[in-house]
């Protein structure tokens, strides 16, 4: 039995300790925004947020997050307008789409550390893949986030 | 239907709102108001709407246009620009359009209305296009009819727009929503002609993606995504050697394991069916499985690379001869001869894999997203034994499809289980699973030969290549025209040219990878014009132009090229700058690459891409399906090679089988030159083919070093050859 609190609700499960956090917010909770690519922490389709720091949950243990809070990008905003979903929306991001909520989850992750990243920092720390190939898209999407942010 | 459908009305002022009126000023090119698309794109198959003008339009009441459409929606806006084409013609508000996917089953029963549901082959504009412009043309004169009879006048009087007609002598109006059910019953003497392209007023507008909103915030429903009542779910694993079937499974491993509840086998897959995902997977993951693999279980990369090479030296046939290449060649003053080839290469695209499938006695129904509804539905009904006319799919978002989702083996196998365990079921594909159970692109060699003048004039190219028919059924007179695409149908025009097909295939299954046939042939086809060039010291783009002195727009895609991508602009040591171009698809695409060589490792630093795709729907997915091909095509060009050992797929996700990512995605630049006429070029599939030659060429221009395989990882990249 484990408790997590999820897009400030918490959620009391039922769940073996080695379930995968994806499965338990997809499966469990219902919250199907967070993707599953790869299962193996490789692609970042699944990146959510624990205490605030971005993790791939699909290699994330659901014994190892007893207690934490999870946001996941149904939580981002109510409505959004998180800066960094602006942000994707005006650049027109999304191609299929799959791999955005995990991108848009990193980002907003990455960007409360760095404020102000250069291209280089962007391609250091952002690692999810896009097969669409949105790259172009999302880095200007994420300097426009960023900028978003500061102001 | 549940409909948690987004409006962009509200979307965009929340946003403004809360960016406290910052720098939204940017904002959203397009209309103001924007149409709307539900998370869950297909439609109710049981109601009847008395507002169905036809097939493809139907008008609620309240003025809603649904428009209804048989194309997957797997990336490349296709959800957004065929309804943008019909609202040209249909002359509606765009703030009330809701596309859906067009019904598989009424495609059947109704003999094709919708003509193909198979997304391929960058058809879905090119094809569909002109019907949804008919479809939207007659409904518009049909709203017109109506409102002209009830109003007692002529309908010359009458004209549509914005989804309102309006009698123009008294200045009357009837709403679309208002007319729809009279207009359902009008019958058109002669349906309406089409808008030229000079009066194109919405399309070619920069409109926003309907289903950009849907992915901002996790809302969008992929087939992955979705529950139905009862349901249960399946992992499966098919045999690792292609054509394997099962011989054993000791079921009794995984017995008494939370949630598992039974073990399906199926000739050549087992399935574990539980509760939850994880649980069926991690017990099949623990499954004792024996298969049966027979020949195919010693085969191995190595030989297949050997057995391309060496059908290249067998008999084969022509698929193209210009000329007479026996006679010219020896009168050539210069020979060059090369030989190029390409591994296997995988799709992987985001989603992986997956299928609900509900098998009851006399019906089935199947929650997938898949490029081809139509064999998915005749896929179900032969796994089922259901009849067809009585097997709906139901289509939704997928997270990428690339060519894999065109032949969905996964949707037999959810039938099949769901029959098995008599509910309904989700299967779902691991990573592992998709990379290993493909439909790959083949394994292709070529050998090019070319013959100059004394004057450097090419004067013969001969080439022959052997690759695989991904799908027999169209191998006609030993000749499957998917293999030769890129060779037979260039542009080039030399007086002696001859393409030489050798069809071989393994036990490898293949299948159309973006941009089938072109994207190796387009590979080595420009990468060897770029070998031509050298040996007869000719700038690239300039012998391209030569070989393409027949076709004024290629020259203008060159024009354009030349000037932004900066070509003949000197580049420091270590980097190089390398182009190609080529038509398919209706579209003229050049492209050139600049890369930066250090150390032996590459960097694609910068890419300009110029197209000619003659009407541009949306320019906007142009420029996307562009960037996004050419990423696709990069992972192919830098990493993609799939091995085969023992029969079995050595890679199993991204961490053997590498993708591009941030810092392998060079800054790219689009352009679109539009030429007047009336083609409707596909843009979904050129960027993929052009940027692998496009970057071997700037490696050469960069290192001398000339590299006639791909991928490009792992190559030694020091000194000319
Ligand atoms: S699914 Fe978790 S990183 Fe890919
Ligand atoms: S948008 Fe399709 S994988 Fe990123």
């Amino acid at each position: 039995m484990i408790t997590i609190k999820v897009n400030g609700t918490s959620h009391q499960l039922d769940v073996e300790d080695d379930t995968p956090l994806l499965w338990v917010l997809r499966e469990e909770i219902g919250l199907t925004g967070t993707k599953f690519g790869c299962g193996i922490a490789a692609c970042g389709a699944c990146t959510v947020h624990v205490n605030g720091e971005a993790m791939r949950s699909c290699s994330v243990l659901a014994g190892s997050v007893d207690g934490a809070e999870i946001t996941t990008i149904e939580g981002l905003s109510p409505d959004s307008t998180h800066p960094v979903q602006q942000a994707w929306l005006t650049e027109q991001v999304p191609q299929c789409g799959y791999c955005q909520s995990g991108q848009i989850m990193a980002t907003a992750a990455f960007l409360k550390t760095n404020p102000n990243p250069t291209d280089a920092d962007i391609d250091a720390n952002l690692t999810n893949i896009c097969r669409c190939g949105t790259y172009e898209r999302l880095r200007r999407a994420v300097h426009r986030a960023a900028a978003l942010m500061r102001a | 239907m549940t409909n948690t459908t987004l409006s962009r009305r509200t979307f965009i002022t929340t946003a403004l709102t809360a960016a406290g009126g910052l720098a939204l000023g940017v904002g959203i090119e397009g209309p103001a108001e924007a149409a709307s698309l539900g998370v869950r794109p297909w439609g109710d198959e049981g109601k009847r709407y008395p507002g169905e003008i036809n097939a493809w339009v139907v008008i609620e009441p309240d003025d809603t246009v649904i428009i209804r459409y048989g194309r997957a929606e797997m990336g490349q806006g296709s959800f957004t620009a065929l309804p943008q084409i019909l609202a040209e013609e249909l002359e509606c508000d765009w703030a009330f359009v809701k596309p859906e996917y067009a019904s598989a089953n009424r495609n059947l029963r109704e003999n094709k209305v919708y003509g193909s549901l198979a997304t391929g082959g960058s058809r879905a504009v090119r094809e569909t296009g002109v019907m949804v412009q008919q479809a939207g043309a007659s409904a518009r004169e049909r709203l017109i009819a109506a409102a002209a009879k009830r109003w007692s006048v002529p309908a010359s009087e009458c004209a549509a727009a914005m989804s309102k007609v309006a009698h123009k002598p008294t200045g009357r109006t009837f709403r679309f929503g208002e007319l729809a059910a009279d207009a359902a019953a009008i019958k058109l003497d002669k349906e309406p002609a089409l808008k030229r392209p000079d009066q194109y007023t919405f399309i070619g507008r920069r409109l926003a993606r309907l289903d950009v909103p849907l992915k901002i915030n996790g809302s969008a429903k992929y087939g992955i995504d979705l529950e139905v009542p009862g349901m249960v779910r399946a992992a499966i694993i098919k045999c690792p050697v292609f054509g394997g079937t099962v011989k054993s499974v000791d079921e009794g491993a995984i017995a008494g394991r939370r949630g598992v509840l039974q073990v399906v086998k199926l000739k050549d897959a087992v399935a574990v069916v539980a509760d939850r995902f994880f649980r069926a997977q991690t017990a099949l993951n623990a499954l004792p499985i024996e298969w049966e693999v027979g020949a195919a279980g010693a085969a191995n990369s190595a030989q297949f690379r050997k057995e391309y090479l060496d059908a290249l030296d067998q008999k084969g046939v022509e698929a193209r001869h210009d000329g007479n290449v026996d006679a010219a060649m020896p009168m050539a003053a210069k020979v060059i001869e090369a030989t190029y080839e390409v591994p296997i290469i995988a799709h992987a695209p985001m989603e992986p894999l997956n299928a609900i499938a509900h098998v009851q006695a006399d019906r089935v129904d199947v929650w997938v997203g898949t490029q081809n509804a139509d064999l998915a539905l005749a896929l179900a009904a032969q796994a089922s034994g259901v009849k067809p006319e009585n097997v709906y799919i139901h289509n939704t978002f997928s997270g990428g499809g690339f060519g894999r989702r065109l032949g969905p083996d996964e949707v037999a196998q959810a039938v099949a289980i769901s029959k098995a365990v008599g509910k309904p079921v989700k299967l779902i594909w691991t990573r592992e699973e998709e990379i290993r159970q493909g439909r790959y692109r083949t394994q292709a060699a070529i050998r090019f030969k070319a013959g100059f003048a004394a004057d450097g004039t090419a004067i013969a190219l001969d080439m022959r290549n052997s690759a695989g028919s991904s799908n027999p059924a169209n191998v006609r007179n030993g000749l499957d025209p998917q293999t030769t695409q890129g060779l037979v149908n260039t542009a080039y025009k030399l007086p002696n040219y001859r393409v030489v097909s050798i069809l071989k295939n393994t036990h490898v299954p293949l299948g159309p990878w973006r941009a089938p046939g072109h994207s190796q042939n387009v590979f080595f086809m420009e990468s060897f014009i770029d070998e031509m060039a050298h040996a007869s010291g000719k700038d690239p783009v300039a012998l391209r132009r030569e070989l393409l002195a027949h076709r004024p727009d290629f020259q203008r895609v060159l024009d354009l090229l030349v000037e932004k991508g900066d070509w003949g602009k000197p580049m420091p040591r270590g980097k190089g700058r390398g182009v190609a171009i080529h038509e398919s698809y209706d579209s003229i695409v050049g492209m050139t690459a600049e890369v930066a060589v250090t150390n032996g490792e590459v960097k694609v630093e910068r890419v300009v891409i110029v197209c000619d795709c003659g009407v541009v729907v949306n320019p906007r997915g142009v420029e996307t399906q562009l960037e996004g091909g050419m990423i696709y095509g990069l992972s192919a060009a830098l990493f993609g090679e799939i091995t085969v050992k023992n029969g079995r797929v050595e890679q199993g996700n991204f961490d053997t089988y590498p993708v591009v990512r941030y810092k392998d995605a060079p800054k790219t630049e689009v352009f679109i030159t539009p030429t007047p006429g009336k083609r409707w070029g596909g843009v979904g599939e050129p960027g993929a083919t052009m940027i692998q030659p496009a970057v071997t060429n700037a490696i050469f221009a960069a290192t001398g070093k000339r590299l006639r395989s791909l991928p490009i990882a792992g190559q030694d990249l020091s000194g000319g050859a």
